[in-house]
């Protein structure tokens, strides 16, 4: 824990690190309070259809004269849960089987690794669409599809990191004092690979927000009239012309997400690499 | 069994895939290591010493894998003999540690940063005894005063960059020794260290083993070492046991021509003005030896028969084994 803090405390001492961090809690607070933040209903129609920015609704409203402020707020919510839980999935397993497979090494390095190579050899979004077209439509089988298509990344960064940890002196100590595999891996292993693995995240976070916006954009992920950003970007294709706040303001929130987050991640990077420390 | 360990034909192979033969990097070792023996691994670096011993602990790394007919069994604390060599997991962890432990090379890197020197002494006692915390706390105590480290208290709750390498290896040689184990493999333990911290490690280590009983097998690439602390030597090269005997008989019998280059090429003060001996060529690597003796490249008093034939291990006088044509014609009319 007290690693843990230091990394907290190194990170803002970065100015990139601190604004990310401030930028990230309030979208995360955005989403929480969206439902006192947004002034209208996300699916009530406020004023006529396609109308522009005005005081009243100051991001214009859709082409069902719902409001997109409130629609962007609320779609926040989504976008973040997907992302969460889409790189818990991706992270939690390929953690796990990458462990197996650079620990262990031999054929089950071998099988796992193949597997992940297949899956790694479709284009992500192609992937995500096949398996949530198989799951069904919905939000949660987007997260799954979005999960699954993450394992291989993560499960090819632990690899390598067990890898490299398993030829250090101390783990080998550790073998011939009698220490179980279970205890070596997640005592003295799992700490090497911790650091990759924390900025591995951030920046699987950023691609599954984006991939939840590209589903929703093809009709896969959120169903309407729930919003997502992905979803508004959708619906709102067809009027760009006559009403480009449609497409602007779901943009700019869906660029300032992924922003921070991999900017977060590579000064994460920065703070967690040893080698970089004096 | 009267030994302590029996090692018979172990080979350890790297597999080259199904259709190729796999390379032996260690082939044909035949060792016994007595109750209480000191035994010196002697040899240069790759001639396969440390492989040996890592089979010995079950800890071959991967793709290494002892190969077929090899044999490895161990006398444990109840007077049970157990067979290494494909040796279920479990079973393996229960001896590593608490029957044969391990010293490694470099104290620096041997202890894990991220835990106190009490956490890791306290690993090595929680998989192997029952003891509670204030238990365990009282023995790595008293180990650590063993093994001569002041101020043991606090070195407890340091971490092992706080410690200096002679310290850490004292700290190496507790934890090894913690569980009391009945044979204790020490890879190169004092070639990290600066000659004074050596002589005090090995000076240790040598007070501890009588004191515990233990049998340990010395890995060293100084014959010195091996002078200061072995009783029984085996000198390792290419993979085979070029020689074994007792280590008067190595120094002052000597019989293989190899172990007598390493034993000319030792500097001492006296001469220092000589230029230093050294045998020439170079190792052979693993899967390019030829099939007469490996050392005949670089051998001076190689003949016709070396080039083509490998010389077997043969016992040349009771307790002394050779492996040199040389030696064999003479043992041959003998027997």
């Amino acid at each position: 824990m007290r690693r843990f803090g230091q990394t907290i405390k190194d990170l803002w001492r970065d100015p990139m690190a601190r604004v990310c961090i401030v930028g990230i809690f309030l979208i995360i607070v955005t989403a929480v309070m969206a439902p006192v933040i947004a002034p209208y209903e996300p699916d009530h129609m406020i004023a006529a259809p396609k109308s522009a920015p005005a005081p009243d609704y100051i991001f214009g409203t859709d082409n069902y004269g719902r409001d997109v402020f409130s629609r962007v707020i609320y779609g926040a919510r989504v976008s973040l849960w997907v992302g969460l839980i889409a790189v818990g999935i991706g992270a939690g397993a390929g953690y796990v089987v990458g462990m197996i497979a650079g620990y262990f090494e031999g054929w089950a390095d071998t099988i796992i690794m193949r597997i992940m190579d297949i899956l790694f050899a479709f284009p992500s979004i192609l992937l995500a669409i096949l398996i949530s077209t198989v799951l069904g439509r919905g939000l949660g089988a987007t997260m799954v599809a979005i999960g699954i298509v993450n394992i291989p990344v993560f499960a090819r960064t632990v690899r390598a990191s067990v890898i490299a940890a398993k030829g250090l002196e101390y783990v080998k100590n550790a073998q011939s004092v009698g220490v179980k595999t279970f205890n070596v891996l997640v005592r003295h292993i799992s700490p090497n690979v911790i650091a990759p693995f924390t900025v591995q995240s951030t920046l699987a976070l950023s691609g599954a927000i984006l991939t939840e916006a590209a589903m929703s954009f093809l009709g896969l992920g959120i169903q309407p009239p729930d919003p997502s950003w992905g979803s508004m970007l959708s619906e709102a294709r067809a009027y760009m012309e006559q009403a480009p706040w449609m497409v602007i303001f779901p943009t700019i929130f869906i660029v300032i997400t992924i922003l921070l987050f991999n900017v977060l991640g590579d000064s994460l990077r920065d703070v967690l690499d040893p080698k970089l420390k004096l | 069994m009267d030994h302590l360990l029996e090692i018979r034909n172990l080979s350890i192979d790297l597999p080259r895939g199904k259709k190729l033969p796999p390379i032996k990097l260690v082939e044909g070792i035949d060792l016994n290591i007595n109750k209480k023996q000191n035994f010196g691994v002697v040899g240069e670096s790759g001639c396969g010493k440390s492989i040996t011993c890592n089979a010995i602990m079950g800890l071959l790394s991967y793709p290494l894998k002892v190969g077929k007919g090899s044999s490895i069994r161990f006398q444990n604390s109840n007077g049970m003999e157990q067979e290494i060599v494909g040796m279920a997991p479990q079973d393996l962890c229960k001896i590593r540690g608490n029957e044969i432990s391990m010293i490694f090379q470099e104290p620096m890197t041997a202890l894990d940063p991220m835990y106190t020197i009490e956490q890791q002494i306290n690993e090595a006692l929680s998989f192997h005894t029952n003891m509670t915390k204030a238990e365990m706390h009282d023995a790595s105590l008293e180990m650590l005063k063993k093994v001569k480290i002041p101020r043991a208290e606090e070195i407890l709750r340091d971490y092992p960059h706080h410690l200096s390498g002679g310290m850490l290896q004292r700290v190496m040689i507790a934890i090894a020794l913690i569980n009391n184990p009945r044979l204790l493999i020490a890879d190169e333990p004092t070639t990290a260290l600066d000659v004074t911290i050596q002589a005090q490690i090995l000076d240790l280590m040598n007070e501890l083993r009588e004191s515990y009983d233990t049998s340990v097998i010395m890995i060293t690439h100084d014959l010195g070492v091996i002078a200061e602390t072995c009783e029984h030597v085996a000198v390792f090269y290419a993979g085979q046991v070029v020689e074994e005997a007792s280590v008067v008989d190595i120094f002052h019998n000597t019989a293989h021509p190899y172990t007598e280059g390493l034993l000319r090429s030792i500097n001492s003060l006296g001469n220092a003005k000589k230029e230093l001996y050294t045998i020439k060529g170079m190792v052979p690597s693993a899967g390019n030896f030829s099939s007469g003796c490996r050392f005949a490249d670089r051998c001076n008093r190689c003949m016709d028969k070396c080039k083509t034939e490998c010389p077997p291990l043969v016992e040349i006088e009771t307790g002394h084994k050779c492996r040199c044509w040389l030696h064999i014609d003479g043992a041959v009319e003998e027997a």
